[in-house]
């Protein structure tokens, strides 16, 4: 009966437990948000390339090659060559490898020049393969395949003509050699949604009027000569390799970073990956904690709420007390209280929460690249809701404490 | 003291031996800590089972302060105050409280009840931290519910809220309170002051005959001479206790 005269209580202050709940609500959903944006955009940036077993590019940092390598930012200072890639492609742990050639663009889009296999052997989000949602995979010398989030920007279908620019952000556009888009690739919330993709022959043939970076003045070479000529690449910007068992992966990774013709660098991506969210999730906590603040603002507005109330209230607690009702009964009362405010809010928010997600999923996953699951709640943030309530009974102790003195002090006589 | 003690005592004064004085204080004194000096003496003061007393004074009497010894709020500085056979000094703050509960019934000027409990939950509230009185009481939801009718209170007002009551209600409800499982004090501190004349004398009728029935004791605190015919005995604030006042 306590406790629901306690409820009834919390019911006839209505509008500013109400306003308290909704504080302690919002803050609760947007931890909780910020908590579900962080593991989603985690899960989402560990899964950008899973199945390869090592990355292997000209030596450079470790980050460094992953991030041109894998999400297609910052540029390669130098190339592997094409020997040095033969020979690796040679070494008997090597299951398979695919060659990566970047350096062109097409609009704002990065254009990669590799082979057939990448299709086969390039996975994410453990394991997935890339799939195709319109058209086929490159044929012919001057097919493209492109990423989805090319295909929706550009507003290209499968047999658009496309032409790709050299260098980045450049204005010099190889006119002449005009691709086609053979297929569009699936979303796959991975940097591949952001690329074109060439066959590396078709890399060369761009380039086959270009020297040293510029162009050759004169007539350009016809299409059909190109066609003809060999168009084996002198270099190639990056390898993925996959292994024919995991035990060779060290072994391997020591043979190319010992590569005596020039200076390699292998990676292994899982742990580059971590490396590159220890510098990307320090924002991340940054966000976390500034919403955890938010959190604890709520909790203070609750405290002085109950605060506030305790003048009005003496009088309630006067009665309680001449009915003989302990100063820890008018203690345990308002800790109560604050319990239940607490709970009604953290569970609000959680509710919020849900909504926010149901809203927010496509929209993240279609501008971020970030997949946030909806799911029962996890036993973080179950805790996370104990923890709120938890420290919402600490909170309250403050203001329970003064009642408790002044029940003392007041007895049943309220002067007034 | 355990609690069983303190059972064994309350029983004994429903039970086996009645004791005739409910209420006694003898050379009791108390003084406000701290601030501007308030000393209050009382030599001695006794109220007999059944017996209906009011206590006149002026405001700053003191009255408020000897209200607050008897139902065991404050602690005198010395001196012993009785009630039913137990000497409330001797017991811990814990323990006085729940003595109050099972032994004292209190109206106070106004504002009696929880605003936002229903009729039924004030009237039940003192049974909560008094299971003695509880027992007494039998089904309690029906003992409230006959005091309301006895009280002159419509029925649907049971489980009215206990801010959409007029006033007069109100005290009558507080009244029920007051006793529910009949304790053998009633404490009402001013009940009729809110109260126009009318419902004075009516409201004052109602008391009179719950405390006849039951053989309680009342003890009326009221700066209002008019009501004393009404009561047995009239005792004046300063007749029997002592106010020094010293500005520190």
């Amino acid at each position: 009966m306590i406790l629901r005269l306690a409820v009834a209580s919390l019911v006839a202050r209505a509008l500013t437990v109400g306003m308290t709940v909704l504080a302690i609500a919002l803050s609760v959903a947007l931890y909780l948000g910020v908590e579900k944006v962080r593991t989603g955009a985690k899960v989402s940036f560990a899964d950008t390339i899973s199945g390869t077993d090592l990355i292997v590019g000209a030596r450079s940092g470790s980050v460094q090659l992953l991030l041109y390598s894998v999400f297609r930012i910052g540029n390669a200072t130098n190339n592997v060559t094409w020997e040095s890639y033969q020979d690796i492609a040679g070494h008997p742990g090597v299951e398979w490898i695919v060659p990566i050639s970047l350096g062109d663009s097409h609009r704002q889009f990065r254009v990669m020049g590799t082979t057939k296999d990448f299709f086969q052997h390039y996975k994410y989000r453990q394991g997935r393969s890339l799939e195709m949602a319109d058209g086929v995979i490159m044929d012919d010398l001057f097919d493209a395949v492109i990423g989805a989030d090319v295909a929706n920007s550009l507003g290209y279908t499968a047999d658009s003509p496309i032409v790709v620019a050299h260098g980045l952000a450049s204005f010099v556009e190889h006119k002449d050699q005009p691709f086609r888009v053979s297929g569009i690739l699936a979303k796959t919330g991975t940097p591949v949604d952001r690329t074109v993709i060439v066959s590396l022959e078709a890399m060369e043939a761009i380039h086959v009027d270009w020297k040293s970076g510029a162009y050759t003045s004169g007539q350009s070479t016809p299409a059909d000569v190109i066609r003809k000529m060999d168009l084996t690449p002198t270099a190639v910007t990056a390898a993925l390799v996959g292994v024919e068992s995991p035990l060779r992966t060290f072994a391997l990774q020591r043979y190319v970073n010992e590569y005596p013709k020039e200076p390699l660098l292998a990676i292994l991506p899982g742990v580059a990956l971590q490396e590159l969210w220890g510098i990307v999730g320090i924002a991340e906590t940054a966000l976390l904690a500034v919403s955890a603040m938010v959190v604890v603002t709520a909790l203070i507005g609750m405290m002085a709420t109950i605060f506030s109330s305790l003048n009005e209230r003496r009088r309630e607690m006067a009665i309680f007390r001449a009915m003989g009702a302990r100063p820890l009964t008018i203690l345990s009362l308002l800790v109560i209280e604050a319990a239940m405010i607490a709970t009604a809010g953290a569970i609000f928010g959680l509710a919020l929460l849900y909504v926010g997600l149901v809203v927010a999923q496509p929209i993240f996953d279609g501008a971020f690249g970030i997949w946030l699951s909806i799911d029962a709640p996890t036993l973080r943030e179950a805790s996370v809701i104990l923890a709120v309530v938890g420290a919402g009974v600490i909170v309250s102790l403050v203001p329970a404490i003064r009642a408790y003195r002044l029940s003392v002090a007041d007895g049943m006589m309220v002067k007034t | 003291m355990t609690l069983n003690a303190l059972h064994q005592r309350s029983n004994c004064g429903t039970c086996s031996e009645v004791e005739a004085t409910v209420l006694e204080l003898s050379e009791v004194s108390f003084h406000w800590p701290g601030r501007a000096r308030f000393t209050l003496s009382l030599r001695e003061f006794a109220l007999k089972r059944g017996e209906t007393v009011l206590l006149l004074g002026e405001s700053g009497s003191g009255k408020s302060t000897l209200l607050s010894l008897i139902c065991g709020t404050i602690l005198p500085n010395m001196g012993k105050i009785r009630i039913s056979g137990t000497d409330v000094t001797r017991l811990s703050g814990g323990a006085r409280d729940r003595f109050r509960a099972e032994n004292i019934g209190v109206i106070f000027q106004q504002f009696n009840l929880l605003p936002f409990g229903t009729v039924a939950d004030n009237i039940l509230l003192p049974l909560q931290f008094a299971p003695g009185r509880r027992k007494r009481a039998g089904n309690a939801k029906a003992a409230a519910a006959a005091l309301c009718s006895e009280l002159g209170l419509p029925k649907d007002v049971f489980t009215a809220k206990a801010h959409t009551l007029s006033v007069g209600q109100q005290q009558r409800v507080a009244v029920a309170r007051a006793l529910i499982g009949h304790p053998h004090l009633i404490i009402a501190d001013e009940p009729t002051s809110a109260l126009d004349a009318n419902s004075q004398a009516a409201f004052l009728d109602l008391l009179f005959q719950q405390t006849s029935a039951h053989e309680t004791t009342l003890l009326m605190v009221s700066h209002d001479p008019r009501l004393a015919e009404r009561f047995d005995r009239v005792v004046r604030m300063e007749e029997i206790a002592q106010i020094e006042r010293a500005v520190a």
